[in-house]
């Protein structure tokens, strides 16, 4: 079955040795020690990365300035089961204020034993994102959009 | 042979990675490809054939010629990107919460 090219959706999970109330809290509470670097849509570093932890709260970033980008929503926020997050990011990573264009993230943590947690994440409605695409897809040759996007993937790629 | 491949996945392997290198910069056929890598062209069309099912790379038929490109709406490459993203946070965060077991016992 190769119905991979039009899975709108990204699953991956793993699995920690630590209790499920550890584990959900550090993913939310210290989600700024784990995210990599590059995700920083400031221009700026980042002095800390906050996770407000209620439905409703965002995840934001504040630069070392002072300045902040929220770049979610939390949508739902069930300690220690589960927790979803909007993803309002675009591909060109800018914010998304469009919010019909953002996606989601589902992280569920599912106890193996007492010491072992299961923790999985699906982003999905990634293809909300597209629309739009063929607007950047007319601005081939000027600087931003798709080709930006594609320069900074393959420069990804190298690390 | 079909199996399932992620965009991150596919382009683990250095030959497909350096394949959609070379397409980022623009079209290009099979034999074009084949004579830039050192890469014989059935193993050039294995690779793309994966690269085409993980949602990077279409391909055109112009005359007798089958032309691949990057896939020009661009959510297959978007989703490599996110999938990247996520298996380097869940990477991580393994290290940050196991850390912290061994700082507690």
């Amino acid at each position: 079955m190769t119905t991979q090219a039009t899975d709108t959706f990204v699953r991956t999970q793993v699995v920690v040795e630590a209790p499920i109330e550890r584990a959900f809290s550090v993913f939310t509470e210290d989600f700024g020690r784990f995210k990599p670097p590059e995700h920083n849509l400031l221009g700026v570093e980042i002095a800390e990365t906050v996770f407000e932890p209620r439905e409703g709260g965002h995840l934001y970033d504040r630069g070392v300035d002072g300045s902040e980008c929220r770049w979610a929503r939390v949508l739902a926020y069930e300690p220690p089961n589960r927790v979803v997050i909007s993803w309002d990011i675009n591909p060109q990573w800018q914010v998304e204020t469009n919010l019909d264009k953002t996606s989601e993230v589902e992280v569920q943590f599912s106890s193996e034993s007492s010491e072992r947690t299961r923790v999985e994440v699906e982003h999905r409605n990634i293809d909300r994102h597209g629309e739009g695409w063929e607007g950047t897809r007319d601005a081939v040759g000027s600087e931003g959009g798709w080709p930006l996007y594609l320069r900074r993937f393959a420069e990804l790629l190298k690390h | 042979m079909t199996y399932r491949v992620t965009g991150w996945a596919a382009l683990g392997d250095p030959t497909r990675r350096a394949i959609f290198e070379r397409l980022a910069e623009g079209p290009r056929a099979v034999g074009e490809l084949a004579g830039e890598l050192p890469v014989s062209r059935p193993a050039v069309s294995q690779h793309l054939k994966v690269l085409k099912d993980a949602g990077l790379v279409t391909d055109r038929r112009t005359g007798t010629r089958r032309i691949y490109e990057l896939d020009p709406d661009g959510v297959g490459t978007f989703r490599a990107d996110l999938d990247r993203f996520w298996s380097r946070v869940l990477a991580a965060y393994k290290e940050v919460v196991e850390q912290r077991v061994e700082e507690v016992s």
